[in-house]
């Protein structure tokens, strides 16, 4: 009965027209590749890569001084600008945030990471996941404003550390040359601390994804065979998560260079190279020179790159 | 392992908890101040407990007019981001060919980059192409940077799923649409929703890139880093800070849900 | 008797990799058709050429005549089981049923009676409304068997579908799969790594090798004419012996293959036989049956498989000890090559 049917199946009727469009994408895998990428690549060449692109060569344009405008006629004078000192105290003083930063980072995210991996279970690890994701995610500009509050005069920091009797030794830190400031939200501290906030959950995710890595086995059988806590820690546990570190430092660090909105909003005066291209192009209109200056966190980060590579650290991500 | 060495020693467990305590501290201090009586100032202990700023925050015509744009351009980068996203999945996966690496960082680039040079570039290139600043150049600077979430959200399930499904709905008589329709789609949409959740948080949020492309429209952070410079209206602020923060904790969390125990949601990064 | 698949000089590469090397073939309407081989052999390509999820690289796939190279799958008269069985998960066990009707119009009421029928008649009668997920190994195996089945291909490909069960319930498979295909009058082409499961089922059998055919034969003939030394030793058991070695024994320069049961203790055999001496190396005891392992010339070692008596094994010697073993002039197997 069933054969009988079958053997009645006709020959293949002619194609549709959206047939034989199924045809010719089966017969050339070029044409499908080029429907599905086409529309992405093109935005991306065209929105991004030609941005890129004309700020690069606006990097090469003539800004004049006098009539504040920006003509066409090429010129590395942007470039021979950048090397004027008042820009390298720029750039040394981002780089020294961005390494304390980073620093930073590592220092509080290495205990959590820790303790995140060897001894957090079952819903607690949903628990610390989530509990680091989600100040990650939220809001940065709201995170920025909260510590505003925190930091404020009469506020949380303000009102705990008078409670506590340290009014002395915090106005005694705020005198200091390279943490100090008129008060805690304009200080190099203060911004210091909003930074580590900000980017530490960007630290605190490779580097437990590193240790994830690390068998606990390898753990016992450091102290099976008579290493101390600590040596176990050294000669084990610090070398296998290195990689992570190195990879949470370049969040951290790409970011911290990047950034122009927390200089400006806490801590002192003082120009960061976010907030140098942000003026430049901004209040001064020469954007010739800001597109010049992002060349410097892309050197820096490409370098900073190179460097992380050899230590692994992208195995790590 | 033995559950007595399985417990950290007290100095490991304060650090622990006192790092999430350092993270949440901001956030508590948020949903505290949305609540607090005072009318300026932040001083601590909070003056009184009050419902009052809620509905004078959402009288304002501004703040409603920049949540309204910030829905808007979220909205609309999150469809662009979710097209470019799932085309650029669907062609990058199992497939090898020239410039494949290249295309990959390509779409990496703009979260990896910092963000005031995805800004500046935009703006160099609007301004030399006369584009007036404005809602579409916002749009279309979110939509570059959300298309990498999408992406690795959707390859990562691409990755999961059995292509052998393709081919037996192939075998079965499906052409290319169909097999989208009934069977790709099917398996992918959680990952479409949790990577389009996180696409919207990250275009609602976004400040650095906007501030550039933004012209004279005023998003919602844009509204609140106005504020934080002339700050003016600090209890409204209160309420707008912990309004934005809700907004774009609550998809993280459902996107944190959607594709838990599947993959971890995409990568990391602003 | 007509031609179902043909292949014509066909060849699939991946860069450098032949993955199927200059084959032809002929598969004829309503046999049980094998391709045999190891893994990497160039059997699953030739399957998935014929399915059209890949497409050859030189040389024509007909099917029914019509030249089927450039023809999406969804446009082929064939059907897949697949290895893995590729059960859409989100569907329950009705709809994965129903999907190909589905796809060709057909209506609500008529494709979920056909899909009921197909699912009675491979036992799954009362599964319709389950998950794939909540299905054995065995039962997914049947479903996609009916969701191949309902679109009454006229020819059935069937990629390694027992590989994942267990070895009783494969036995079982292999005699309702065989049984269904007989009741259908289909085209059944079977790709296996499994020697046992292709004799077993199949009306013929194609060893594949490195991307090439080495032999297109019935099982029976397979066994007793192997064409080459691939083939003798990869269907079922052989003892190969190279031209060389075949001089040394019996003056003529020509690779043969002697079955380990077709080797006997000398003195057991009388008549044309051929006699060499070794050593007993080692003795393996298998039930119903005992191997031998036994050294000739100080270097090659022979298998010889004598049956048990009364479950016993009969060892013709002590390990170790020297040994003549035997067998019939007609007992070797020319090889090619």
């Amino acid at each position: 009965m069933m054969t009988a049917s079958l053997s009645a199946s006709p020959a293949v009727p002619p194609l549709s027209l959206w047939q034989r469009l199924g045809v010719a994408l089966y017969r050339h895998p070029g044409l499908q590749l080029a429907l599905l990428l086409g529309l992405p690549l093109l935005w991306f060449l065209v929105v991004y890569i030609g941005s890129l692109a004309t700020l690069l060569a606006q990097s090469f344009f003539t800004f004049d001084d006098f009539t504040m405008e920006v003509s066409r006629e090429l010129t590395l004078a942007n470039y021979q600008q950048l090397l004027q000192p008042a820009n390298f105290d720029v750039v040394l003083r981002t780089l020294v945030m961005a390494s304390a930063v980073s620093l930073a980072s590592a220092v509080l995210a290495f205990p959590l990471a820790y303790y995140m991996v060897r001894y957090a279970r079952g819903w607690k690890k949903g628990f610390f996941y989530v509990a680091v994701m989600l100040p990650m995610w939220a809001s940065y500009i709201v995170k920025v404003y909260a510590w505003t509050v925190l930091l404020a005069k009469d506020g949380i920091v303000y009102w705990s550390y008078q409670h506590l009797g340290l009014g002395g030794a915090v106005d005694w830190l705020m005198t200091l040359p390279l943490l100090g400031g008129n008060s805690l939200t304009t200080s190099h501290l203060g911004r210091f601390a909003v930074f580590t906030y900000i980017w530490l959950p960007f630290m605190i995710l490779p580097v437990q994804a590193a240790l994830e890595r690390v068998p606990t086995n390898l753990l016992q059988a450091s102290s099976d065979l008579g290493a101390s806590g600590a040596q176990t820690f050294r000669h084990v546990i610090l070398p296998l998560a290195f990689p992570g570190v190195v990879a949470g430092s370049i969040f951290t660090f790409s970011l911290t260079l990047g950034d122009y909105i927390i200089p400006q909003i806490i801590g002192p005066s003082g120009l960061f190279i976010g907030s140098m291209v942000y003026t430049m192009q901004g209040s001064i209109g020469n954007m010739p020179l800001a597109a010049a200056f992002t060349v410097v966190p892309v050197v820096i980060i490409a370098l900073y790159l190179s460097g992380a590579r050899k230590l692994g650290a992208f195995d790590a991500l | 392992m033995h559950s007595d060495q399985d417990r950290a020693p007290l100095w490991l467990r304060l650090l622990a908890y006192g790092g999430i305590g350092f993270l949440f501290l901001p956030i508590a201090v948020i949903i505290i101040y949305a609540f607090n009586a005072e009318s300026a100032g932040y001083s601590f202990p909070p003056k009184g407990f009050t419902l009052a700023w809620f509905p004078a925050a959402f009288a304002r015509d501004d703040v409603l007019a920049a949540i309204g744009l910030s829905l808007q351009l979220a909205l609309l980068a999150t469809v662009l981001a979710l097209v470019l996203g799932t085309l650029a999945a669907a062609a990058l996966y199992r497939r090898e060919f020239f410039g494949k690496d290249a295309i990959t960082m390509m779409l990496i680039l703009p979260i990896a980059l910092p963000g005031i040079i995805t800004g500046i570039a935009l703006l160099s290139a609007f301004r030399l192409a006369e584009i007036p600043s404005g809602f579409w150049t916002i749009a279309v600077g979110h939509a570059t940077f959300c298309v990498v979430v999408i992406y690795n959200n959707v390859i990562a399930r691409f990755r999961r799923i059995s292509y052998s499904l393709v081919e037996a709905s192939q075998d079965l008589g499906a052409d290319v649409f169909q097999t989208f329709r009934y069977v790709v789609l099917p398996q992918i949409a959680t990952a479409l929703l949790a990577g389009g959740m996180l696409a919207f948080a990250l275009s609602f949020d976004e400040i650095i890139v906007t501030t550039f492309t933004a012209g004279n429209e005023t998003t919602l952070p844009i509204w609140m880093l106005n504020q934080l410079t002339r700050p003016r209206d600090v209890p409204i602020t209160n309420v707008v800070a912990m309004t934005v923060m809700l907004i774009t904790a609550l998809p993280i969390l459902a996107a944190y849900y959607l594709t838990r125990g599947t993959e971890d949601i995409a990568g990391s990064g602003k | 008797m007509s031609i179902a698949v043909q292949f014509q000089q066909v060849s699939r590469h991946y860069d450098s990799v032949r993955a199927v090397d200059d084959i032809s073939l002929d598969i004829v309407e309503g046999e049980f058709f094998s391709m045999l081989g190891p893994s990497g052999s160039g059997k699953t390509t030739s399957l998935r050429l014929i399915a059209g999820f890949e497409q050859p690289s030189i040389g024509s796939i007909r099917i029914f005549g019509q030249e089927a190279a450039g023809l999406p799958p969804n446009l082929r008269a064939v059907n897949t089981v697949f290895q893995d069985y590729a059960l859409f998960p989100h569907m329950n066990v009705l709809d994965n049923v129903a999907y190909g009707l589905m796809l060709k119009g057909v209506s609500k009421d008529e494709r979920y009676r056909r899909a009921e029928e197909m699912l009675e008649m491979v036992k799954l009668g009362q599964y319709g409304t389950r998950r794939p997920a909540a299905l054995s190994g065995g039962q997914r195996q049947r479903v996609a068997l009916a969701r191949a089945l309902i679109l009454q291909p006229r020819v059935l490909l069937l990629d390694e579908p027992l590989g994942a069960l267990d070895l009783k319930l494969r036995e079982q498979m292999q005699t309702e799969l065989k049984a269904l295909q007989r009741r259908l009058g289909i085209t059944f082409i079977y790709v296996t790594h499994d020697q046992g499961e292709a004799m077993s089922m199949s009306d013929r059998v194609a060893v594949f090798n490195k991307g090439r055919i080495e032999q297109v034969a019935a099982p029976q003939l397979l066994y007793n004419q192997p064409a080459t030394a691939f083939v003798a030793d990869f269907v079922g058991a052989a003892n190969v012996f190279d031209g060389e070695l075949a001089g040394t024994l019996v003056g003529q320069q020509r690779a043969f293959a002697v079955r380990p049961e077709r080797i006997r203790p000398a003195g057991q055999l009388d008549g044309d036989v051929v006699r060499v001496p070794g050593k007993l190396l080692d003795i393996q005891y298998l039930g119903a049956v005992s191997r031998y392992e036994v050294e000739v010339f100080g270097q090659k070692v022979v298998s010889m498989v004598l049956p048990n008596e009364n479950g016993n094994a009969v060892a013709p010697a002590e390990i170790g000890a020297a040994v003549t073993l035997a067998w019939p002039r007609q007992a070797m197997l020319p090889l090619a090559g």
